[in-house]
């Protein structure tokens, strides 16, 4: 029997695939230039102002009885060494107080000015670069045809097989690998409707130039130091959705799912083919 | 299994490298001003966008008694050792005079009983620090559009300049003294006051006394503690390092709004 030809099948238009790699880029220094503003003031709060003593998370160092530092990262009541990595980092013997370590921020020394400009000026790539996606998204179609979920993909008992093929890595092959199943349908749209605006909101709702434009979205999230923690723990998903993706896109493929995001082109092996008249099988 | 361990070896040690070569890549960027200060030019767009969508008159959010900071922080300067400000805070500010002058039409010098005079305001708003905190407070000032138009702008006055008692860094060419600016859409902003109270009380040193200015709207740098002398200017390029204020100086946004 000869084994079935892959085809390649057209996957990702010229503008998904771009606004992918801007958005890889964007995200990436705006999470770096982000942990490095955090620095500058290291801890979250709840409500419009900051209540010093009490942050429900905070990252800073403490002098050791023995004269030696000690990162520490606080999260409600409890407390957490974390000496190398949060609060106090660098190569052993020129160790500083530090958030988030050097290799994690950009720049990489602290240095608040700098990396609120690297912070601005990819978040209005980030957004022109959304605003693009959506707007082609939504008049091309590609968010009506390929992301939003069909009745027969929300079927209860759709959305179990999925669960369940995925939990065994198991990915659908011909035919069914030519779309989205209902798990990455509902995992992107997320993403791409609920947490990616979600930043950029809670970005503008800390600016207290916007607030002035626009009070009701400051307090939509509460205040301006809510939308700060919001930002913060929103930043942190994306982080978490893009080691799930990245597990996945191995999981499922390493080159043919990076070669469809540059090139366009997804291989896929087509269901067993009926054969034509005359071929042998 | 021994490839593949060797494997990961190299692709972790390559990983790590390129993530390095990016970073180092960062941080040359950071340190070149060309550069940086094409990053930088995103703060004219954010400044135009913010103008765009925001009313020059809207107001900043303003808060009732009861949530007023038990804990507001003060920052940068705390108790200015400049030998001039020693000298009027041991006298309670009696000697103290506020200098309007530059560009305006009628110099004027000002004690705390003229300002107080003045048309005033009292609101009570969110302080947001560069940083990330922020404190609400209660301030009580004279309004500086009315004050401006008693000392009548000339023509060509584009910028409002405010220098401050206090040095923050010591600097061999003066360059570490405190000063701030704002344009003038700012400056005939109802909430832009020259505040002499905090909290009903008569302004604390820590928070910029006996005269600061609040700028709401705008991120807590500009804000100017201890101010000593309003000047009406056409050019903010001869004042300090040229960029209109003691921390755009060192690279922050002359335009504080986000």
């Amino acid at each position: 029997m000869a084994q079935p030809k892959t085809v390649l099948v057209y996957r990702h238009a010229a503008v998904t695939r771009l606004t992918h790699w801007i958005n890889v880029l964007a995200l990436t220094l705006l999470l770096m230039s982000g942990l490095n503003i955090f620095g500058a003031h290291p801890a979250l709060y709840w409500g419009q102002k900051s209540t010093f003593a009490h942050p429900w998370i905070s990252i800073g160092a403490v002098e050791k009885p023995n004269g030696e530092m000690m990162g520490v990262t606080q999260i409600g009541q409890a407390k957490f060494n974390t000496t190398g990595v949060l609060g106090y980092s660098g190569e052993v013997g020129s160790r500083e107080p530090v958030a988030f370590p050097s290799w994690a921020t950009v720049p990489s020394f602290r240095d608040l000015a700098d990396s609120r400009h690297w912070h601005f000026f990819f978040a209005w790539l980030f957004v022109l670069n959304g605003l693009v996606y959506w707007l082609v998204g939504l008049g091309g179609g590609h968010i009506a045809k390929d992301l939003v979920p069909t009745k027969g993909d929300v079927a209860p008992r759709n959305v179990w097989h999925e669960i369940v093929t995925h939990a065994r890595l198991r990915f659908p092959k011909g035919e069914a690998a030519r779309r989205y199943n209902v798990l990455q349908k509902a995992t992107y749209l997320g993403v791409v409707l609920i947490l990616l605006p979600l930043m950029v909101l809670t970005g503008l709702s800390m600016s207290p130039g916007f607030n002035a434009a626009a009070p009701w979205l400051v307090d939509l999230f509460g205040g301006r130091q809510s939308a700060r923690s919001i930002h913060f723990i929103a930043a942190w998903t994306i982080v978490a959705f893009v080691l799930l993706h990245l597990f996945m896109v191995v999981a499922s493929g390493t080159w043919n799912n990076i070669r469809s995001m540059i090139t366009g082109r997804y291989a896929i092996v087509p269901d067993a083919p009926t054969p034509a008249p005359g071929e042998t099988a | 299994m021994i490839g593949s361990v060797h494997r990961r070896g190299w692709l972790q040690a390559g990983l790590a490298s390129a993530g390095a070569l990016v970073l180092g890549a960062c941080d040359k960027i950071t340190n070149n001003p060309q550069a940086i200060g094409f990053l930088q030019s995103a703060e004219g767009l954010t400044r135009r966008a913010q103008r765009l969508v925001t009313d020059r008159k809207a107001l900043a959010r303003e808060f009732t008694a009861a949530d007023i900071s038990p804990d507001f922080r003060p920052n940068g300067s705390v108790d200015p050792t400049d030998p001039e400000y020693v000298a009027l805070k041991e006298k309670g500010f009696a000697d103290y005079r506020l200098v309007v002058d530059g560009l305006v039409e009628r110099p004027l010098s000002l004690s705390l009983a003229d300002l107080r005079a003045l048309p005033s305001r009292t609101q009570i708003t969110r302080h947001d620090c560069v940083e990330g905190w922020s404190s609400i407070g209660k301030w009580t000032g004279a309004r500086l559009g009315p004050l401006l138009d008693q000392a009548k702008l000339k023509p060509g006055a584009r910028y409002i300049v405010f220098h401050c008692g206090d040095t923050l860094e010591q600097t061999l060419d003066g360059s570490g003294q405190y000063y701030e600016s704002i344009d003038l859409i700012d400056a005939y902003h109802p909430q832009t006051i020259l505040a002499y109270a905090m909290n009903d009380r008569p302004l604390p040193v820590p928070h910029g006394a006996p005269l600061r200015l609040r700028v709401e709207r705008q991120l807590g740098y500009k804000h100017a503690k201890y101010v000593m002398r309003v000047e009406a200017v056409n050019d903010l390029g001869h004042l300090g390092r040229g960029k209109g204020g003691f921390w755009e100086d060192r690279g922050y946004e002359w335009y504080a709004g986000i």
